[in-house]
């Protein structure tokens, strides 16, 4: 149990630590960098509650694609990044009240909150003590929430149609191949044959 | 000491509170602001995974897989925007886009 708290304070503390400095860094690339760390401290803690496959799905997805994603576009725009953080102490004092506001008002809701009676009997999909959490997620996700599974399916791919249609470009100035010219070309069109009179060589 | 589900909450809490400040202090950067919005989708996703464990029901891990993928996607989305904007305007501040307005 020892072992349990030193962890949760330790991937607690981390992810919190580096969600403090994603939004203080001076370097967006920093940014980036404690984004990551942030989501691997979070995946520990998921670990810790016994979610392993949202911790790994959590590592793969975020840190795997959404943080290098994040990390490509910080790199490709030329973008001077220091004049977009002139005047972030004109924003901190209003910033800092609503935040204060609002940690006071989650955690006096943390404080104060107790389970309703009636909620374990409402429970629909109680955790299995005997299969592991992969499994368990994977015996509801494609029997009763597979059309869960499949609406993420599409937004998926909606969000990669849209994201390709934003970014794609046509350029005219660049030479491309045209394999149907390509296919199409025949004996006719590719081969000529030249009566060369003898000295006289080519014209 | 036994950690409970309000530990646990109280770290959802103050990621929450960390994402809503960190659109307030970088109002310009809009690439900050999309980190900031994944740090609150990351301690919406703390919270279900929380009571789906300590409730005993599977179905927030579900539902936290569901928040993972449209948290992607807002990714996708957001950046490719971004990368289309500053293709034709050049610039990234908040306070430049304002094309659309009368």
């Amino acid at each position: 149990m020892a072992l349990q708290a030193i962890f949760f304070y330790l991937f607690g503390g981390v992810c919190i630590a580096s969600a403090i400095m994603v939004i203080a860094a001076r370097n967006p690339v920093h940014s980036v960098l404690f984004l990551i760390l942030a989501f691997v401290n979070a995946a520990g803690l998921f670990v810790l509650m016994g979610a392993e496959f949202l911790a790994m799905i959590l590592i793969v997805i975020y840190v795997g694609a959404v943080a290098v994603l994040f990390l490509f576009v910080v790199m490709m725009l030329d973008v001077d990044f220091a004049a977009l953080r002139q005047g972030v102490l004109n924003y901190l004092p209003i910033g800092g009240a609503i935040g204060v506001v609002l940690l006071a008002e989650l955690i006096f809701g943390v404080v104060a909150w107790v389970i309703a009676p009636g909620a374990p009997k409402a429970i629909t999909a109680p955790i299995a003590n005997d299969v592991t959490n992969t499994q368990a997620l994977g015996l509801v996700l494609y029997t009763r929430y597979v059309y869960f599974f499949e609406a993420a399916g599409v937004i998926l791919l909606v969000a990669m149609v849209g994201a390709i249609v934003l970014t794609l470009q046509h350029r005219r100035d660049v030479k491309r191949q045209r394999i149907s010219d390509q296919l199409a070309r025949g004996k006719s069109s590719a081969i000529e044959v030249v009566r060369v009179k003898s000295g006289a060589g080519l014209p | 000491m036994i950690i409970g589900l309000g530990h646990y909450l109280t770290v959802a809490a103050i990621l929450f509170t960390l994402g809503i400040f960190g659109i307030f202090l970088n109002r310009k950067n809009v690439i900050i602001i999309l980190m900031s919005i994944e740090l609150i989708l990351l301690a919406v996703n703390v919270n279900l995974v929380a009571f789906s464990v300590f409730l005993g029901d599977i179905v927030g891990q579900v539902y936290a897989l569901i928040v993972l993928t449209v948290a992607a996607a807002e990714a996708a989305i957001g950046l490719a925007i971004l990368v289309a904007y500053f293709r034709n305007r050049g610039s990234i501040a908040v306070e430049d886009v304002n094309l659309m307005r009368g």
